[in-house]
């Protein structure tokens, strides 16, 4: 079960809608803390809170240069999210395609209906 | 042109959020959505054959389908009208037959219907009742698009053979 358990831990954290700020902005490059808390316009100690619940799950990582903390993205725990995201698109996909199929036959006999 | 992909999106913890575009007027999509015939040829995709869909569209009614998936089992999926907006907006819930505790996770789907310029936009949103219960439908997920994906590489491996 643990990846199950780390799945569904790297899909909790960024489905907080802050969390996915943080890591838009994160997606621009290693930014320090203070850059991040200005630009979401919260106070300093929820940032922080989102930010290690992000490093828990291995989403962000930190490092210490001078007195600057730097944060950045890392990437590969997303993926399993993007491959769920992926297949589950994929999979409604089909049914959609199958379902035009169906809405050209309806626009067909809709035609019909109208003009005679 | 509009994309005509699904797009699969996650707005809160407990929810899942599917929109695709159809070139078809709204009462079509609608029709096809509620009508069981409809329904048989287009709802289980690829991966198998509806025998059975039965709808009755009222508030307070009740929906079930079945669907024969190609490996041979049976799955079949219920549930029952909340609100009903004829060519608008349809909510209903869902249960996976399947599930232990099925009822308790009953998911509740809002399936709106939007139409400009001849084209319709439908959104299903799927609140499902925890984050947990969410997970597992995201899980369960995950296993069935891995076997599709073994089954594809099956098909690769016989074909070049």
């Amino acid at each position: 079960m643990a990846r199950a358990a780390t799945t569904a831990d790297a899909f909790n954290a960024v489905a907080e809608p802050r969390r996915r700020q943080i890591l838009d902005i994160l997606a621009g490059g290693e930014r320090p803390v203070n850059d991040i808390v200005a630009q979401l316009g919260l106070a300093q100690p929820l940032v922080s809170k989102h930010l290690r619940v992000l490093r828990e799950v291995g989403l962000v990582d930190r490092r210490d240069v001078g007195r600057q903390r730097l944060y950045r993205l890392v990437g590969h725990p997303l993926k399993p999210i993007h491959d769920w995201v992926k297949s589950y698109e994929q999979s409604w996909s089909v049914r959609f395609d199958r379902l035009d199929g169906v809405l050209e036959e309806l626009k067909e006999d809709d035609k019909g209906d109208g003009n005679g | 042109m509009a994309s005509r992909k699904a797009v699969v999106t996650l707005p809160t913890d407990t929810q899942i959020l599917i929109t695709r575009e159809f070139d078809a007027p709204k009462h079509l999509v609608y029709k096809a959505f509620t009508t069981p015939e409809l329904i048989k040829r287009w709802w289980s995709g690829d991966r198998g054959e509806v025998t059975s869909a039965e709808v009755d569209l009222r508030v307070g009614g009740r929906w079930r389908y079945v669907m024969r998936a190609k490996e041979g089992f049976e799955v079949a999926f219920h549930g029952e009208y909340r609100e009903i907006v004829a060519n608008e907006r349809i909510v209903s819930t869902e249960v996976f037959e399947g599930m232990p505790d099925a009822e308790e996770a009953a998911v509740v789907n809002t399936n709106t219907f939007t139409e400009t310029n001849g084209r319709t936009t439908l959104s299903i949103l799927a609140q499902h009742t925890s984050r947990a219960i969410r997970d597992a439908v995201i899980d369960s997920g995950m296993e069935i698009g891995m076997q599709e994906q073994m089954d594809h590489l099956e098909q690769v491996a016989v074909s070049l053979g």
